[in-house]
């Protein structure tokens, strides 16, 4: 069975144009599944990631949990992966010349998992929050 | 004494009667689905990294080792060079490795790990329609052992054993093709 990442809906945030706004994303995966984690120590796997489509709101930089190194009985490695519930947070700053009101911000949250067996297709999790520019 | 001697002609006789039965049918390994219980695998058309349509009903008269597979898949990489070893061992008695790859990101992602794996049996790139055709592949590695005449003998789900693999290879290679087994003796070859 996939596992399915969830995600916790973003309470409303409210930012003057130009400043710096700080929003966390709170994920969680089902017990005995992993995904990689944004810097997997193998090449071929694929990265947790977000990306966030163009809005008012101009990404700073994403910071992303760090990985924890664990041994599996398909790799003979141990991989850089995130378990349970984990954070994503996103610096933005506003933009000078967004509308004032409330906005949406969107993106999407993109993930690999796996179990100790058995991998699992990507999939992509939008994630959305509304912005109160002042 | 011409008793015992007809006695021992008789056992004799059993002896080799029984020979010959258990030569005639090969020997079922518990590996692998009753004849009997096993389906058709469907058939698809899919392209190799040359463009080239593949067929698995271009496969018959063959035991094919169907693998789902890609190239994010950590258990996968664990179970490719096995395969590569069963295409070199095998593929003389009859057996195929047929790799159906998943990778969203297509050729762009497969060709460049082939080659690193020096993978040496035929990859093509699968899609939605071929995974529900198969039940829908959620997890990968899964793959099918597919007997000569086109029927699922056995499917592995996720990183399985390679003795397993070995076993079930091996016992279908044994078993003739129903089609072949079926068709009438002649007499003086005519």
């Amino acid at each position: 069975m996939a596992p399915s990442l969830s995600v916790a809906p973003v309470p409303m945030v409210k930012a003057a144009k130009g400043s710096v706004t700080v929003v966390a994303l709170r994920a969680s995966l089902p017990a005995g599944y992993h995904a990689n984690s944004n810097k997997p120590t193998e090449s071929y796997l694929i990265p947790l990631t977000v990306k966030w489509n163009a809005g008012p709101l101009d990404v700073e930089s994403v910071d992303y949990p760090k990985g924890k190194l664990e041994k599996y009985s398909f790799s003979d490695k141990p991989l850089s992966v995130v378990t349970g519930e984990f954070a994503i947070t996103t610096k933005f700053r506003v933009k000078q010349g967004a509308s004032s009101g409330p906005a949406q911000e969107t993106g999407t949250l993109r993930y690999q998992a796996c179990d100790n067996h058995a991998c699992y297709p990507p999939k992509n999790v939008p994630v959305n929050f509304t912005v109160e520019v002042q | 004494m011409k008793r015992y001697f007809r006695f021992a002609l008789i056992g004799c006789a059993a002896v080799a009667l029984g020979f010959v039965a258990c030569s005639k049918s090969a020997p079922q390994r518990v590996s692998v689905k009753n004849e009997n219980t096993r389906h058709q695998a469907p058939d698809f058309e899919l392209r190799d990294s040359s463009g080239k349509v593949v067929r698995l009903s271009d496969y018959r008269g063959k035991v094919v080792l169907l693998d789902f597979w890609a190239t994010w898949c950590g258990p996968c990489n664990i179970e490719i060079p096995w395969f590569e070893e069963f295409q070199r061992t095998y593929k003389s008695r009859g057996f195929e490795v047929l790799g159906v790859s998943m990778d969203d990101d297509g050729w762009k992602a497969i060709t460049p790990f082939a080659a690193e794996k020096k993978i040496n049996y035929r990859v093509v790139l699968g899609n939605d329609k071929t995974g529900d055709q198969y039940g829908g592949i959620e997890a990968l590695p899964t793959t099918f052992m597919i007997d000569r005449d086109g029927r699922i003998a056995k499917t592995f789900i996720g990183l399985s054993d390679k003795k397993e693999f070995q076993d079930a290879i091996e016992s279908l290679l044994e078993a003739p093709e129903r089609s072949a087994r079926l068709l009438p003796v002649r007499p003086n070859g005519s």
